[in-house]
Parts: C-alpha cells; structure tokens; sequence
C-alpha cells in the first residue's frame, strides 16, 4: 500500500537508448524503482525506447512499452493506458525533460496526471539556468559569475566582463553536450554557436572558468516532509574541467577536513531542501583548494550516473528510496533493506575507499581527440572497492578491458624529459599513466601538481604504487614486500613481470606465507551493525568475513564488465536473466562484475555480488572462496567468455557450451572443419600474418576483401578494403591493437546480413525468429537496423537458415545460446560467424517475441529439454508484430571521429520500433533513435558514382515530401537525369559558399553522404560529415539505411501510433 | 616499530606503532566519521579511551590546529588503519605522525580496524593494552586490562577556574563537564558572551552571576560518577534560569530529576545518527558520542516528557523539562565533526533565553 492513496497507477519514463552521457545506469534505478513500487501494490506502466534494458521487462513493469520517447507518445500512451501518476526522476534527462515539456503544455492537468517525485516547478529551479542561479543566490549559496544567453553577441561581451577562459554549458542537454571552456573569442563563437543550438531552450551559460578547484559531489534525499540526508559525497581526481563522467572519482573525499565536507553538506541540504525536491538530488561543487571558497556548479534534480555510482558505493539504494518517497513515505518509514536494522534516514558511512575510472571509446574511434573536457565522452565506468587508494586505483584500472593491469599499461619511457612535462599539461585518458612515468623518473609532487592540478595526496599514491614497482624490480621479493605488493592490489602477473619470475611462483609464495584475499561486506555502515547484505570486496591485510553458504548447489555468473562499444547493457540483460533463472531453479547465484551502472550489480540480484575485476586471479580467488559447482560464462559477453579456459583450470565445471567448443568457434581452422563436416558454405577467406601474405591473399580471392583481426570484439579492427593501399594501412592498424592473433582476409560478399539466436539443450534447436539487416553486408551488425520478422527470405533460405542452424549447434555441442550471421545472396546461404553465447539481439529477440531466451538457455544448461519445457524445435511461428531494432550512436560527442557506418561497430545504444506495419515499426525505430523529420525540408545528396542509379528513388521519396534537394556537381547530374529538382551545391574543396557554408547555415534535415568504400581517401567526407553531426545534422551513410527512412516516411503523416504493450506478446501457441 | 593491542578477551591485534611509544590501557571504542579526526582526539569526552577510527584513511589533510576541540588531545590511543604519508590540505600545519608523537599519545597503524570493530559491536566496549613491547605477558597485561575503570575523568578534563568569553549579548554560563571548543563558539557566534565555569562550580555561584542562560557542556566517563555534580543541577533546575544540556549535561540532569542511565553496548560514536524530534516528527543527522544512555521511562511524565528519540535503536536523545524552560540532548549539536544539522538548537536556546531566533532554518 502507497502511503499516499491516490497513487495507483504510475507511469515511468525510461532514458531511452544508450548514448554517451545516459547509459545503463537509468536501466538500474528504473528497474530498482519500478520493484520499489510494485511491492507497494502500485501498477506500473512502463515507456522506454530501449529493448535492451531489464526495466522493459514484463516481469518488471504491469504493462510496458518499448515505443519512441516523444511528447505525442507520451501522451497518447497515458490517454491510452490512464495513469493517477507520472514518475519522471528516474529516466535521466530524458525522462525529465519529457515530463517538463507536458507540464509546461498544460497535458498532465488537463488529464489530472500528477507528477510525483519532484514537482514541475522544481525541476524547472534546478534545470533552468538563470531560476537556478536566482535561487541560489536567494539562499546564498554562491555560484561562478555568469550569464545566461541567448545570442553569441551576449556571450562575447559578458566573457570580456568575467575575463577568459570561460566555461560554456548549454541548458537542458545530455551530459554535457556542446558544452566547453573558451580560452579567446575565436573559441567562443565557435563553442557558443553550437551549444546554442544543441539547448532544448536555446541557452547557454557563460560563467567564470574555476578550472582547477577541486570538484566535488553530494548524493542527497529529501523527503516529503523536508527530512534530509546525504547518501555520500565523492571528490573527483580531476579537478573542475573534466566532466564529471569523464573523471576518476573516489568516495567518500580524501582531501577535505570535516570543516569543508560539512560546510558544502549543509549547502547541499539547503539547496534540496530550497528546491524542494523529494526524491534524490545530486549537487556539484568547486571547492577552491586554497580557502573554504565554494561554487556551486550543478543541481541535478534526479537519479543520475552519480547516484548510481554512490549507491553502489555505500550500498544505499537511492532509487529504491526515491520511489518509495515519491509514494509518500518519510525516510524514517523506509527500512534499510541493506542492514535489515536501520532506516533510510541515515547516512552511510564507509570504512573502504572506492575509485571510479571512466571507460573511454578511443578504442574504436581511433582517429578521435582524446582531450577530456566539459563535454562527457566516456560510454561507460567501472568502480572497484578496496580499504586503501592504491589498491582501488589498481582494481579499478585492471577492470577497464583495455589490456591495462597497472600503471605501467601505456609506455611514454620513449619521451624526452621535456616532452613529457608538456605533456603533463594534456588531459587525457592516458594521464594517469603520464603521472606514473613523471613519478618514475622522480618528477616532484609539486611539479606534478603544477600541471596536473591534481592534489597532491592523490599523486603520493600513485607515487606509493610507483615505488612498489621499483621496490619489486629492484629488491628480492620478501614475505613483506610481496604482502604490501598484495595489499596494493598488484596483481600476481605484474609482479611476477616485476620480480622476472612467472605467476606460478608468486602463487606459490602466496599460499606459502600466507597471502590470500579475503572478503568484506559493503553493509552501509561501516560494521557499527551487523547487516544481512551479501554485497562483498575483497582485501589484502584483513580477516575474511565470508562465509560460504552449505547446502544449495552454487553457480558462478561472471558479469560484462564496463559498458563500451560492443559490449553494451545487452549483456547485463542476459546476467540478470540467468542469475534469476537459477534461483528459481533452486540455486545459489554468485554474480561478479565490476559496473556500477547496471542491474546486475544491484545488492539483491544474485545471492551474493562479488563487486571484483574480472581478471583471471581476481575469480580464481573468489572460486578458492565459494567452490561454486558451475560457471556460466556464456551470457556475459567477451568478458567472461574469455575467462572460460582460467576457469576450467581452476577445476570449476563450465555450465553449457563447454571451453572447447567456444575455442572451436573462434579458431579459424578448426572452425572450417565444422563447416566442412556439416557441409556449411562461408565466404573463401585465408589466415595470414604479414602484409605480404595479405595482398597474396586478397588476390587470390580478388577485391573487395574484408580484413580483421582473429580476436573480435564489434568488429574491432575490421575493414573492407577495396585494394592494396587499403590493406597495407589497414594491416597497420590491426597490429597495433592485437599482435599475438593472426588476420583474417575474406572475400567480402554483398548480400542480406540475416541473423539468429537460437537455444541447443544438446538435441534440439529453438529459434525465436529470423532477424534481417536493412544494410548489406559490411556494415556491423551492431550498427545494422534489424528486422523481425526478416522480409525477404525464400521459405527455401528460411529452411536452410534453420538447417545450417541446427547442425552448427550439434556441432558445437551448445548447450544453452548460439548466435549465428549469415550472408544471403539469392538462395545461397553463407555463414559469416558463430558465436556460441548470448549476445546483443537476444533481449530485441525475446521480447518481440515473447519468448524468454535466457531463462530457457539456463535451463537447458541445467538438463532440461526444450521439448520437455512445452516449445516445439526448430523456427518458432511469427509473433504478429513487425519489430525493428534501431542502432543510435554517440557521435557528436567523441570530437574528431568519423561518422560513418562500416564493418567496425560505433554504436552506442539501440531502440525499437514495433507495430503491426512494416514502415510504421521503421518510422518508429528511426523517431525513437531521434530522427524526427521532416523540420526544415532542406536535405543533401552526396553519393558515389555507383550509387547515383539507386539513390533516385530516395531522393524523389524525399522530394515528394516537399524536400529541397541538395546535391553535389556528379549526384545533381544522375538525380537531374530522372527528372528531380535540385538545388546544386559546391564541394568543399571549392571557394565559398559551399556545402560546408550550408551545414553552417543550420537549416537542413538531413545528408545522405554515402563514402567511398576503403580508406578514405578526402578529408572532405569527413569533415563534411563531422561538421553536420556537431550541428545537428541526420547524417546517414549507407544507401540502405537511407531507403528505409524514406520508406518509413511513409508512416510520418499518420495522426497517431499505436502503442504495443510488451506484456501482451504470448508465448508461439503450436497448433494442435 | 611493531605494536599491539591486547584486548580484555585476550585478542591480540597487532600493527604498527604510531606516535608516543608508551603502553597504555584504556577502554577501546570505535568512531564511524570518516572525517574530523582532529575533534575526535581532542574531544573531552573521549578521556580515558583509546579510539578506533573505522575510515581506514586517517590523517590525509593532516592537522588543522583551529579544527581542534579543546587544547589537547584527550584519547588514550589511536587505532588506525593507515595513516597517510603526507598531510595535503591548505590549512594543515603538520602531519598526524608529527600532533601525536608531539602529545604522546600512543596509537598503532596497519590493524585490521573492520574485524577490531566487529568485535567491539558483538562483545560490547572493551578494555585493552597499546604497547609496543613484543615480549608482552598476557596473563599481566590482561590482570591489568581487567582492573581499568574511567575514572574521575570529569575532574580531569575540566577547566581549572571560570573565564569569560569575549562578546556583548545574552550571558550564557558554560557548565565545563568536558566542553568541545565549538560549543562556546557556536553561543559566540549568536552574540551570547559565555562564561566558563569548571565542572565542580556550586550553583550557588553560577546562580549568583545571574546568567541568562545556563549550558551543560559533554564530558567523559560514566554519569553516575558525578554525584556532587547531579546535586547541584537540582539546584540550578529549581531556578528559572533556562538550561540547555548536551550529551554528559543530558545524562546528569535527567539522574538528577529522577531518570536513571546505562551503559550501551558499545556506544554511539560517529557522524550519521539518525535523530526524531518527537514535537515535529523530523529527522536531523546528528553528530554523538556517548557510551551511556538516558532511561527515561521512569521519570514522572509531569517533570520530564522525551523530545529525541535514536532512529536507529529506540533510545533516548532529548529530554523536555515540563514547565521548566530546560531542554537536553543526548546529541551534539555543536557538531564537530559531524553534520550541523541540528546547530538550530543554539537559536532555540537562544529564544529560550528571551532573545529571537535569528537563525535562517530552524531544521532541515
């Protein structure tokens, strides 16, 4: 029962897809909260554009929509399903400024909707600039001189008043985007234009630059009758300047006296308490390191990265919390359902010390500006837990999967003396390991400090780690020393690399005197209660006080780690699924991950959360520990199959796909035996080592060749090229990321990209259905729109897809998922790769199909059947829906990276569009990936020579639609030809004005710009494409992705959508 | 230098030595702030006890003289988990290595503070021994440990003669039980001009200077102790001076009007208590220190009414004299470390006094 009686039924927003600057996070405080109300008896009706998330499960809301984040949604979806309420305070900036927007229409009045939570008013305090720095200064709370604006003129004379540099934030955006710090006038403009038009409301703050304070935030909670409490605070290691999802932050502060911790506590309480707010708040400050001078900087009047970051690091669950306040309940009403003692009206105190680094993509956009600035630009983060810095420092940097397991990751020993201190200046995601090397080479604190402006306790610890790496270089490895290395959290491999001796032996050591890893509790309270939490940490130096359960059968479910390209929240998806499939299955779930931002991290999924890298050593100890009967490793990701040989060693049972079979997938050779036997065609392709080997290859199989690294991760490394040139660079780049593998050169193969998951209990195959890419073959699959129910197949090539299916997993012996891409050219069938494991499409997959993949795949690893769970083998009947799975990418926040599509994939996030039509799903996919068109009806066409034939009937779709048609010199010839109106326009390698003057111009919709295949070889595509993105631009690169909007358009004039409740998908129903 | 711990269960902790090398036996209690170490070691109360910090970073912004409680530092030892290399804070004057050997307190680093707390919080408030000699015998040392009692530790800890404070406003008496430094100040900072008077001042006298106020400051040690004291807060109740009391000050006047106190298992010690204000239902955060606990249960309903209750475990934080212009809590208000959720009461003590509350919020 809600403690306030008119609230029955709520309707929660979602955040949408996963972009940079909103990602799994808001999947875990939705999904925290909608269970928070649910126990309350509340009906929960769900929206959110994200199929990969857990909070779009039917088990998790009453009625749930996948369908596009807009107003009109909104409100046809309340009209429809009539809510008492809205929540909007858990979907991120999404979800807030949804809620805005309808308040502000005066709809949720007039439907007598309330909001809950935070009222409109409030939101509108904390997000409107010139309301918030009024209420600021109202209560006195001071904030860095600055200016609203509205012009570039306004910003320029205000900047003149303050004096450069000056920080740029445009109101109501996502993490930060088009935000920036202007050193001169020249930089103004150009930040300030952009920013302008990226603001919702066309606004942005010009305020005096304090670069260099130090940055710390408050976790606050407020309820409805003005209780409040801070969850924790956290001190970021970067100073102000660097986004605070961009920054290596620790919790709780290290550097600040109880004075200052206290004196911006109270500030924070007075601000959530002048705001108004019920509910969680998250409050920014600069605190000038040399007085007790503060700014405020920033209000964020909801659950937000940071709170998912504080909640995990103290063990309070904020969301669960917020939910329940926004129903009426005071923080001493609300249990702590971590100590099981307590109530939520207290604060957490910590006796461990927690690091969170971001996880940075310029593994995948290479070519991008690594600089961190007020723009955030990491896609995920990880957190690690240990009862000293150094050590949490080490966790956090070994959990990254970015191949770094210490400070000695990245060489700059090659830098000269002075290089290296200009270097110190640049604030990147290599800085940290900068640091070490200044240290190494016995730079000063101070000196360090100068350019860093990191404080100085901060850089004693990375010195304490760098000595460590001396000590064990350069002295004999003592009991002593290796306890302290141990209590840093080195790992066994480093210092065996260290000591020049290999891991067995320092194992050995260990175990001989006695240094083993025991386990702490996160129980909010820093032991003052004994608490019922099984969320644990491991230590070096300290008692363990963990005690193994008896009784119940044990697995080991190892999660994804960091979300990044790639690797997205779809695998968190599939952790959860598992773990609660073995529950019900009678087991004892052991999770461990490293993400502070998901579900599966929450302190009640698993039985018990293992909060650890997922490193080789960091499961070996927690094995040692538990003794799990199994391990599943096949539904989370590359990072826990990856650790399937260690775990076998360890002597513990792989539950499903055995290690062997997944190797037989990923090695080349012994991979096309399988194919062989089960008579399965693929692309001809060879394995090679050397650039040398590689033309020879490719002309062998004859252009255009598809080259890529043995060991993939989304395509990472993967090229098309079209000749020799191409493969020469691309070989280049390869090597540097992966040398140990051999490269694989394949014919590449223009045909229909179609893709599968399906289930294998050993005998028998479930395939929920076939999924067809939109885009031909060579474009990720990651990045490739997906069709279900594929449109295009012959019941021949269905039959055979099936067959092909059928045989690679008896192959295999899968036991459990199997995820296969084929290449279909007319009714010849190629498989292009298996993966015997979960994998992105499997969340989209079940839930238009209502088909629970994950739970069946547990089961079947467990021994049961697929015939004996009720499912017929094979194919599975149509769901009546047509559901199409949009990929949504990041781009205008990575700086300097190109935006195009190709066999590398560069998405961030997906959503669905799902309805009865084909283009109305389309044209729903492309809305909720936040194509909105048409708006200025002014587009450009730039496409190759090649594809001129086939971009007439886009261009006349479009035409139709009233569009003014752009078009360069060769493009406005072929689309003239066909009779089509079009305005030409100049390159842009000619005088002005020119395509780029027109981009600037910030009137068009839309640019089709269709590359050349094979490195680039203008400048101008890119910058063409890049110069759109940062205005605002749609910018599609692939001819078929373009067909398909045009299609879609077709379902842009209709009034209304419909709105497809999840929760009605029944399971197939077999005829009889 | 090695150093252990020798608690009265016979548990051995060791570590390293920090600060004075000297033994010493005590009582063992554990504080949860993860700031304000400083006030913790110079809080009065903490007399006759060796603190266990559970943050496990101790000493990162090193020490900032004018963050200190009272003049010294009164804790017996320092149990910490690690003590940072270098103090890193634009106020900080020198190192926590440096403030403790310089006042010979005893301590040790590198212990495993979790499990010492765990202890603490099952078996309940302990007696121990630092010492840094490795040929230590338990059989002694623990006879030793067993025989320790916090004694007189008031006497020890007060002042030794009253002195004013500098200030113009209402004229408040500061009972010295063991008074933080920022209780004086926070009276100072509302125009109050305070003057201190040591723990063992008849009323008589206090009554005599006809203060507008009356504070009964926090202080050490077991409240049943101080006998003299708790007869002459029957004399100052029966006055109509209004009375403010804190923490030690709360215990003895409810022992003087009939309550009773006792011993909490291992106390409330840190930064994060949740306290209920029974008049508004409001919660406030508030700093505590206190092994003894108030038993209102008792006390005739119609001298003594309860104003505080702990969240957390039920017990007694505020007592409200009926009729009487008298209020005491068990919390501390005066903050230091710990939130300053709760300084409001200065301002209500204030209005108490006849003056207005001034202050901007009266609670969060």
């Amino acid at each position: 029962m809600p403690k306030n009686p008119n609230i029955k039924k709520v309707l929660m927003l979602g955040s949408g897809p996963i972009v940079i600057g909103q990602a799994a996070e808001f999947d875990y405080a939705g999904t925290q909260a909608c269970r928070a109300l649910k126990e309350e008896g509340i009906e929960v009706v769900l929206l959110n554009s994200n199929p990969a998330t857990i909070m779009t499960d039917k088990d998790i809301a009453d009625r749930v929509y996948i369908e596009p984040l807009t107003i009109e949604v909104v409100e046809q979806l309340i009209d429809k399903e009539k809510p008492d309420s809205v929540l909007p305070t858990l979907g991120g900036q999404a979800g807030l400024n949804l809620a805005m927007e309808l308040e502000e229409k005066g709809f949720l009045e007039s439907r007598g909707v309330r909001l809950i939570g935070t009222t409109a008013a409030t939101i509108k305090k904390a997000e409107d600039r010139q309301e918030f720095k009024d209420t600021m200064e109202k209560i006195g709370e001071p904030v860095a001189a600055s200016m609203v604006v509205t012009d570039v003129e306004h910003g320029r004379l205000f900047a003149e008043q303050i004096g450069y540099p000056v920080v740029l934030r445009p109101a109501y955006t996502l993490g930060g985007s088009g935000g920036g710090i202007a050193h001169n006038a020249q930089e103004l403009e150009e930040i300030l234009a952009n920013g302008l038009r990226l603001s919702r409301v066309g606004e942005v703050l010009v305020e005096r630059c304090i670069a260099g304070w130090k940055e710390i935030e408050y976790e606050v909670m407020r309820d409805g009758v003005g209780n409040c409490i801070t969850v924790c605070n956290m001190e970021n290691i970067d100073p102000v300047g660097v986004h605070t999802g961009d920054s290596m932050v620790v919790a709780p502060s290290q550097t600040l006296g109880d004075k200052e911790y206290q004196m911006l506590r109270s500030s924070a309480l007075n601000i959530i308490t002048e705001l108004g707010i019920t509910g969680g708040c998250n409050v920014q400050y600069a605190l000038n390191p040399h007085s007790f001078e503060y700014c405020v900087i920033e209000v964020n009047p909801r659950v937000s990265r940071s709170s998912a970051l504080a909640s995990k690091a103290t063990g309070y669950p904020i969301a669960r919390v917020a939910a329940k306040i926004a129903l009426g309940y005071t923080l001493d009403e609300i249990k702590n359902a971590v100590t099981g003692k307590t109530y939520a009206s207290f604060e957490p105190m910590l006796d461990y010390c927690v690091v969170k680094l971001p996880r940075l993509p310029f593994d995948k956009f290479i070519h991008a500006k690594r600089t961190l600035t007020t723009q955030m630009k990491a896609t995920g983060e990880v957190m690690s837990i240990c009862m000293n810095f150094e050590g949490a420092l080490m966790k956090a940097i070994r959990s990254l999967e970015q191949h770094t397991d210490s400070l000695l990751s990245y060489d700059f020993s090659g830098l000269s003396e002075q290089e290296l201190k200009k270097q110190l200046w640049t604030v990147d995601d290599l800085r940290l390991w900068r640091i070490a090397e200044a240290l190494r080479r016995g730079m000063g604190l101070e000196e360090i400090h100068a350019c860093t402006k990191i404080d100085i306790w901060f850089l004693d610890k990375i010195a304490a780690l760098v000595e460590m790496e001396q000590r064990l270089q350069s002295e004999e490895l003592t009991e002593a020393c290796l306890r302290e290395a141990k209590r840093m959290e080195f790992p066994d491999t480093v210092i065996a690399r260290l000591t020049g001796t290999d891991v067995g032996t320092i194992k050995k050591l260990r175990r001989q005197w006695g240094i083993e890893a025991s386990y702490r509790m996160v129980d909010t309270c820093a032991a003052e209660f004994a608490a019922e939490s099984a969320y644990y940490y491991s230590v070096y130096g300290g008692e363990n006080e963990v005690v193994p359960t008896e009784g119940k059968k044990k697995v080991l479910i190892l999660g994804s780690g960091p979300i990044r390209i790639g690797q997205g929240i779809e695998f968190d998806f599939c952790s959860v699924h598992c773990a609660w499939a073995f529950e019900k299955e009678g087991y004892e779930t052991i999770i461990v991950n490293n993400n502070p931002e998901t579900v599966s991290t929450d302190f009640d999924i698993a039985s018990r959360l293992y909060f650890e890298p997922l490193t080789r050593e960091d499961v070996e100890n927690i094995v040692r520990l538990e003794k799990p009967d199994g391990a599943v490793v096949q539904f989370g990701g590359q990072t826990a199959i990856k650790l399937t040989k260690d775990l076998m060693e360890m002597g513990v049972p792989i539950l499903g796909t055995s290690a062997d079979d997944v190797d037989a997938a990923e090695d080349r050779e012994r991979f096309d035996e399988i194919l062989e036997q089960c008579r399965i065609p693929r692309p001809k392709g060879e394995t090679v080592f050397s650039v040398e080997e590689a033309k020879q290859a490719a002309a062998n199989l004859g252009y255009p060749v598809l080259v890529r690294p043995s060991y993939v991760l989304g395509g990472q490394g993967m090229q098309i090229a079209i000749d020799d040139e191409d493969v020469e660079q691309y070989i280049g780049v390869i090597n540097r990321i992966a040398q140990e593998h051999p490269i694989l050169v394949d014919k590449y193969l223009k045909g229909k990209e179609i893709e599968v998951d399906a289930v294998c209990d050993g005998e028998d195959i479930l395939i929920p259905g076939i999924m067809e890419h939109i885009e031909r073959a060579g474009i990720h699959s990651g990045d490739s729109i997906s069709v279900y129910p594929a449109r295009s197949l012959s019941v021949h090539v269905e039959r055979t897809i099936e067959e092909y299916t059928e045989r690679l997993a008896k192959a295999l012996h899968v036991k459990g998922l199997i995820n296969i891409q084929f290449i279909v050219c007319g009714e010849d069938v190629y498989v292009i790769e298996v993966n015997p494991r979960s994998s992105r499409t499997v969340p989209y997959i079940s839930k238009v199909t209502g088909i629970p993949i994950v739970p069946l795949a547990s089961r079947v690893i467990l021994g049961e059947t697929l015939k004996g769970m009720g499912y017929h083998p094979g194919l599975q009947p149509r769901s009546r829906y047509w559901a199409i799975k949009m990929p949504v990418f990041s781009f205008e926040k990575i700086r300097g990276a190109d935006v195009n599509v190709g066999p590398e994939m560069k998405s961030t996030g997906e959503c669905l569009g799902i309805a009865d039509t084909f283009t109305e799903a389309l044209y729903k996919a492309f809305l909720g990936a936040g194509i909105r068109l048409p708006r200025h009806k002014n587009m450009v066409i730039t496409v190759r020579d090649e594809d001129q034939q086939e971009v007439i009937p886009i261009a006349r779709v479009f035409a139709q639609m009233g569009y003014t048609i752009y078009a360069t010199s060769g493009t406005a010839r072929a689309l003239e030809a066909a009779g089509l109106k079009v305005k030409r326009v100049r390159k842009m390698e000619d005088p002005s004005p020119n395509l780029l003057d027109l981009i600037l111009e910030h009137h068009l919709d839309l640019i089709i710009d269709i590359p050349h295949q094979g490195a680039e070889h203008s400048q101008d595509g890119f910058l063409i494409r890049r110069n759109a993105i940062e205005t605002g631009v749609h910018v599609i690169t692939a001819l078929d992705t373009a067909r398909a909007l045009a299609q879609s358009m077709q379902s842009a004039a209709k009034e209304s959508l419909s709105l497809v409740d999840i929760g009605t998908i029944a399971e197939p129903c077999y005829p009889q | 230098m090695k150093a252990f711990l020798i608690l009265e269960n016979g548990r051995v902790f060791s570590g390293e030595s920090i600060g004075a090398e000297r033994e010493t036996i005590s009582e063992i209690v554990f504080n949860t702030s993860m700031t304000g170490y400083l006030e913790v070691m110079t809080d009065p109360s903490y007399a006759g006890q060796a603190v266990c910090m559970t943050y496990p970073l101790i000493g990162n912004y090193g020490i900032c003289p004018e963050d200190a409680e009272s003049d010294r530092p009164w804790i017996s030892g320092f149990l910490v988990r690690e003590l940072s290399r270098i103090p890193s804070n634009f106020r900080s004057r020198e190192s926590i290595q440096a403030y403790l050997v310089r006042h010979g307190i005893p301590g040790m680093q590198g212990l495993d503070t979790r499990a010492l707390t765990c202890l603490l919080r099952e078996a309940g408030t302990m007696n121990g021994m630092i010492t840094t000699n490795p040929a230590f015998d338990l059989e002694d040392a623990l006879r030793r440990i067993h025989t320790y009692r916090v004694e007189r530790a008031v006497e020890r800890v007060t002042c030794s003669k009253p002195y004013t404070l500098p200030g113009s406003g209402y004229r408040v008496a500061l009972l010295d039980l063991g008074a933080k430094r920022n209780i004086a100040r926070s009276l100072e900072k509302l125009g109050c001009q305070v003057t201190v008077y040591p723990a063992f001042t008849k009323a008589r006298t206090i009554l005599d200077d006809e203060p507008d106020g009356i504070l009964l400051s926090n202080g050490p040690g077991d409240p049943k102790e101080c006998g003299p004291i708790i007869e002459q807060l029957k004399i100052l109740y029966e006055s109509e001076v209004p009375i403010l009391a804190i923490c030690l000050g709360h215990q003895l006047m409810a022992l003087a009007m009939g309550g009773d106190t006792h011993r909490l298992k291992y106390g409330h010690r840190g930064g994060n208590h949740p306290v209920k204000n029974l008049e508004t239902g409001r919660v406030s955060i508030t700093s505590q220190n206190h092994g003894y606990v108030v038993d209102a249960s008792r006390m005739d309903p119609s001298v003594a009414v309860p104003a505080f209750v702990n969240v957390n475990d039920g017990t007694n934080e505020g007592i409200r004299y009926v009729g009487k212009k008298i209020l005491t809590v068990q919390f501390h208000p005066e903050a230091c470390p710990g939130p300053q959720d709760s300084s409001y009461l200065f301002a209500t003590f204030l209005e108490m006094m006849g003056g207005e509350n001034h202050a901007e919020k009266s609670e969060y």
